[in-house]
């Protein structure tokens, strides 16, 4: 193969890493152009490695990846957007944390999805300029559950399909939504949702994400719709994910509810 | 070819190390199979020491002789007594201590924490750290963790836990590699050597 082509231009977000050997790196990194791939950063280890900074998780960055026997790996790097208030912040850092590990879990490897990585990008940008974090990943949540081919049925009973009406109802994680008060009192494996929350994932599933923001939510409706979302996703993911946990205590211990 | 369970145990055995790729585990074992005895005598003499040799300072949990109950830095009377500073592993000990640069005491959290991974705060040896600082005399924490995402989560926490305690802490600087070129830097470094800037006294 002649070298131009061994070579490959991508955009990325790297959603982890780690060490390998002396002094190099194993990244996982979400491209634009590729999908997500496992890339090898030699010597970024290293205190004058001139790579390190360009390629910390949560990073946006250009890379040029050489096709190398077994793995990409990594010849330059230069970062697009740093994000700095996402590791300035310790609650911050534990949201963007979620959002890069439920990408993670939720994708292969080698398959692109450019509007995937357009949602990765503006919802970490979100995080970093100061939205409520609350709208930004309860957004992204829906968004990611319909690219995954997981979109929650919010409107119409996952069961007997009849429509739902405004009153509290059941959703099931295993029906892939919500059930009316009939059919959720027949299955076993069912968590109660109040109109409110059922109302604003509806609103969240249909709406842009200006329009989603206009919308007036209660703190413990925004608990009320992360715990469903959590529920629903340790389900479709067939695991809990690790930094909820972490994002629960740095709240926590914060003193702050958000 | 079958090789014999002997070459293969230790091939095996190799391939789990950290860096050491199959290739390389069959070159080691190959090379210690036509190498002087001596030299597997000794590599299995350390080997077995290793783990029975060595323990955890009761202090710091920085890694020291088993049959100590302190490390060497915290038996030292002439250690500052009441300066801790703040690393993820023995390794970073050792980088400082090499410095000369530093008189005062350490903590070993052993890791860094790391969201995504599961690591939380309860895997670190922070409550140790906490107790220090209520029974030691100590007068200044430094956080000296990691420049990574990791090493400034750990950082964040540790600051947000030890504030309350009325102790003061600082962070190491972090700003641009010696021998770096400007250009080649990234943003976030950019923004913290900016904010780190210092006069120019002399
Ligand atoms: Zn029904
Ligand atoms: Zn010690």
């Amino acid at each position: 193969m002649p070298p131009q082509e061994r070579s490959t231009r991508a955009e990325g977000v790297i959603l982890r890493h780690s060490d390998l050997g002396e002094a190099d790196r194993l990244l996982t990194i979400f491209t634009r152009e590729l999908g997500k791939v496992r890339v090898l950063a030699k010597g970024v280890r290293k205190a004058r490695s001139r790579k390190a900074g360009h390629v910390e998780p949560f990073t946006q960055a250009q890379l040029q990846l050489a096709h190398g026997r077994d793995l990409l790996i990594l010849t330059q790097a230069e970062s697009v957007a740093g994000f700095a208030a996402l590791r300035e912040d310790l609650v911050l850092l534990g949201y963007a944390s979620y959002v890069i590990e439920l990408l993670d879990r939720s994708t292969y490897e080698e398959e692109s999805n450019r509007a995937l990585y357009d949602l990765l990008v503006r919802t970490l940008t979100r995080l970093n300029r100061g939205d409520d974090p609350n709208l930004a990943t309860r957004y992204y949540e829906l968004r990611l559950l319909d690219f995954a081919g997981f979109r929650p049925q919010l409107f119409n009973c996952a069961q007997c399909e009849s429509e739902i009406q405004p009153e509290d109802q059941f959703f099931s994680a295993s029906r892939g939504g919500v059930l009316c008060p009939r059919c959720g009192g027949r299955e076993p494996e069912t968590r109660p949702i109040s109109l409110h929350a059922l109302k604003y994932l509806r609103h969240f599933q249909r709406s842009s994400y200006r329009e989603a923001g206009r919308a007036a939510i209660t703190t413990a409706q925004y608990q009320e719709m992360e715990n469903l979302m959590q529920y629903y996703l340790t389900y479709t993911l067939e695991r809990g994910l690790n930094s909820p946990a972490f994002l629960r205590r740095v709240r926590r211990e914060n003193g702050k509810i958000s | 070819m079958l090789l014999p369970a002997p070459i293969q145990d230790l091939i095996d055995a190799f391939s789990r190390l950290p860096g050491i790729g199959p290739k390389t585990a069959s070159r080691l074992t190959f090379y210690l199979l036509r190498a002087p005895e001596n030299l597997s005598v000794d590599l299995a003499e350390a080997l077995q020491v290793l783990k029975s040799g060595t323990g955890f300072c009761q202090r710091c949990y920085n890694i020291t002789a088993a049959e100590r109950i302190e490390c060497e830095v915290c038996s030292d009377d002439e250690r500052d007594k009441s300066v801790l500073c703040v690393v993820e592993e023995p390794l970073d000990v050792l980088a400082l201590e090499r410095t000369g640069g530093f008189r005062g005491r350490y903590h070993v959290l052993q890791g860094a924490l790391s969201p995504i991974e599961g690591i939380g705060p309860d895997d670190l040896k922070i409550r140790e750290l906490v107790a220090r600082l209520q029974s030691e005399e100590i007068r200044e924490i430094i956080l000296a963790t990691n420049p990574s995402m990791e090493g400034d989560a750990t950082a964040m926490y540790l600051r947000q836990q030890l504030a309350p305690l009325g102790v003061r802490i600082t962070r190491l600087a972090r700003g641009l590699p010696m021998g770096g070129d400007l250009e080649y830097a990234d943003q976030n470094t950019l923004l913290r050597a900016l904010a780190g800037r210092q006069e120019m006294d002399n």
